[in-house]
């Protein structure tokens, strides 16, 4: 088929525009600029001759309904014949669309834009951190009801909680924690050495392990790992209306999941912490076998005399909390999904950053705290 | 209407899930510019169906042509010139969720025709008006419309590059029957003026007695097709229930 074409010839005060081939859309780039440039200037009327059209689909025949409306808007008459059975009932149905509103225009950028967007984005953050806190309260009363009432845990939930968020967990964090060790009691060499204190590796990797890197790092693989499946699987719960359907039962949807999720991982999340912390001490003793003349039972001894209980329980005590902050932003965020799928994987990536975000401002203020205690 | 070739043949088809299997040696000519509306029971593989021919489903024997071209034969790039000659309307309208309709609709011109920004928004605009919507439907993402107004959305997306087939998977499913019924008129209309092929999987009654113009039913993991006078005549059981129910009657009395 031939692409579309036409051509026009005067004849005193009419114009013939003579149209061939197939008017579709592959055509239509190069009939729209022609038809924009058609001069007819001075005419009365413009016949337009289909006879020779071999197809026409709604982009030719719109093309054809736009160049009528431009005509009649210049007071030119326009009549269209020739057009075979098969294409009239198109240009009909084309023909009964008004003149079309203008599209939205895209939205222009500029200043002002720029200074809305950060008050924008400030009221939406303290708003977030309103609800936030709203979602808090609701959670402790939810504590407060189940503890009065304890026949209302979901305990199957519960420990299934626990073993998907807690014991699932354990290979990922125990070679991570390996592996960190490894890098803490490698780094520790390496700097301690040239002061020829390389055996204060062993206190290096001990303090720092137990005090924040095991539950710190523990935290951060189940903010990745669990927050954002509590998020993922309450707001696809929440876009199969299945929390609604909860509630019709006349049960919360707290209590129902998002309880049980919280208190799974305050438990699992210490009980991880103390594994996490032997493995990096592992992980700490295997490099300094290797690096610094030590034995395993040496590196032991002087682990012994380096840390205290108190060395312990300084990192243990931040884990409860971490996985109260992990859950309780994972399971807000689940709930906050509306409508679309799309919903769910924006809010599950905001659920993540925001429990890391508010793991480490919390991390600081303990640092803090223990600086003033002098722990 | 009818030509002879026919615009789609299947031809020994088999489809199965593990061992489940779903059509056993089905065969199906549909015909260039009818409106063909698919029935069987839930679970029968009428949507398997419709996903198969358009390449969605493996299939595991048989051969589907389409527009005389064998679907199973055909290079990666033979085979998108074909698909941007059939649209697809899914059952929730399966707009992209993060466009507005009209980025929606534009989404097969930018990626298959060479338009003018001008040109594309004016045809934009049309297509919307084609479909019913009303013009500041446009601006909207697919969220804050209604079930009939994503259809609807999805079918002006659907027949952005006018394709010369339309599937559409039951298109009034979840419209209320005064919206159904309007739906079922817009396809009637654009099918005559457009001169589309229609294959449309329905559990509709009322769609299949007003607008089409054959309908296979889908039993037995086979497919017989038939106008609806002639599957009335027909003795399976299952088709015998489905068009003497209650509903099939009433639906037949209200075309009349």
């Amino acid at each position: 088929m031939a692409a579309g074409w036409f051509e026009t010839t005067r004849a005193g005060e009419d114009v013939i525009l003579r149209a061939g081939g197939s008017w579709t859309l592959p055509a239509s780039r190069s009939l729209d600029s022609a038809l924009r440039q058609l001069s007819v200037a001075g005419a009365r009327q413009v016949l337009f001759d289909l006879a020779e059209v071999e197809a026409v689909d709604t982009a030719g025949a719109w093309l054809i309904k736009r160049t009528r409306l431009d005509l009649a808007a210049a007071g030119i008459d326009a009549v269209v014949r020739g057009a075979k059975q098969r294409q009239q009932a198109l240009l009909e149905r084309i023909d009964q669309v008004g003149a079309l509103p203008p599209l939205a225009p895209h939205p222009s950028f500029s200043l002002i834009d720029l200074v809305a967007g950060v008050g924008e984005g400030t009221f939406h953050a303290l708003g977030q951190a309103r609800d936030l806190l709203n979602f808090f309260g609701a959670v402790l009363i939810a504590i407060a009801r189940v503890a009065l009432w304890p026949r209302r845990i979901r305990f199957t939930s519960f420990v299934n909680n626990i073993q998907l968020h807690g014991l699932n967990a354990m290979p990922i964090v125990g070679v991570l924690l390996f592996l960190v060790g490894i890098v803490v009691a490698y780094q520790g060499v390496g700097q301690l050495s040239r002061f020829g204190a390389q055996i204060y590796t062993v206190d290096l990797v001990g303090i720092s392990v137990l005090r924040e890197m095991g539950v710190l790092i523990s935290s951060i693989v189940i903010a990745g790992r669990s927050g954002s499946a509590f998020t993922a699987q309450i707001g696809t719960m929440q876009v199969n209306e299945e929390i609604d359907a909860i509630r019709t039962m006349g049960l919360d949807p707290l209590e129902v999941l998002v309880l049980p999720r919280i208190l799974a991982l305050m438990v699992a999340l210490p009980l991880l912490t103390f594994f996490a912390n032997i493995m990096a001490i592992l992980g700490g003793a295997f490099m300094a076998t290797l690096t610094i003349d030590v034995t395993f039972a040496q590196f032991l001894s002087l682990l012994n005399q380096a840390v205290t209980l108190t060395h312990f329980w300084v990192g243990m005590v931040k884990a409860p909390v971490f996985a109260l902050i992990i859950a309780m932003v994972g399971c807000f965020e689940g709930m906050r999904v509306r409508g679309s799928a799309e919903s769910v994987g924006r809010l599950t990536t905001q659920a993540v950053v925001e429990a890391l975000f508010l793991v480490i401002v919390v991390d600081a203020f303990f640092s803090i705290l223990f600086s003033f205690l002098g722990i | 209407m009818a030509t002879a070739d026919p615009i789609i043949s299947v031809r020994g088809l088999r489809t199965q899930f593990g061992t489940q299997v779903i059509h056993d040696n089905l065969d199906l000519d549909v015909r260039a510019g009818e409106v063909l509306g698919v029935v069987g029971g839930s679970g029968t593989g009428k949507s398997v169906l419709l996903r198969t021919i358009i390449g969605l489903n493996p299939k595991r024997a048989g051969t589907i042509s389409v527009f005389g071209e064998d679907t199973g034969r055909l290079s990666e790039e033979e085979l998108r010139r074909l698909q941007s000659r059939w649209g697809v309307l899914f059952q929730a309208g399966a707009l992209f969720s993060s466009l507005t309709v009209a980025e929606n609709i534009q989404v097969p011109f930018r990626e298959h025709a060479d338009l003018p920004p001008a040109l594309m928004g004016e045809l934009t605009g049309l297509k919307i008006e084609l479909a019913g919507l009303p013009a500041d439907a446009g601006g909207k993402f697919p969220s804050e419309l209604s079930g009939g107004m994503r259809k609807r959305a999805g079918l002006a997306r659907a027949l952005a590059l006018d394709p010369e087939i339309l599937f559409l998977d039951e298109p009034t499913a979840g419209l209320d029957p005064i919206g159904a019924s309007a739906f079922d008129q817009l396809i009637r209309s654009l099918q005559q003026s457009l001169g589309l092929t229609v294959f449309m999987v329905t559990h509709d009654l009322d769609s299949l007695a007003t607008i089409c113009d054959r309908i296979a039913v889908v039993v037995d993991k086979r497919i017989k097709v038939g106008t609806m006078a002639e599957l009335l005549q027909d003795d399976h059981p299952w088709i015998r229930e489905y068009f003497h129910g209650p509903r099939g009657r009433a639906a037949r009395h209200s075309d009349d």
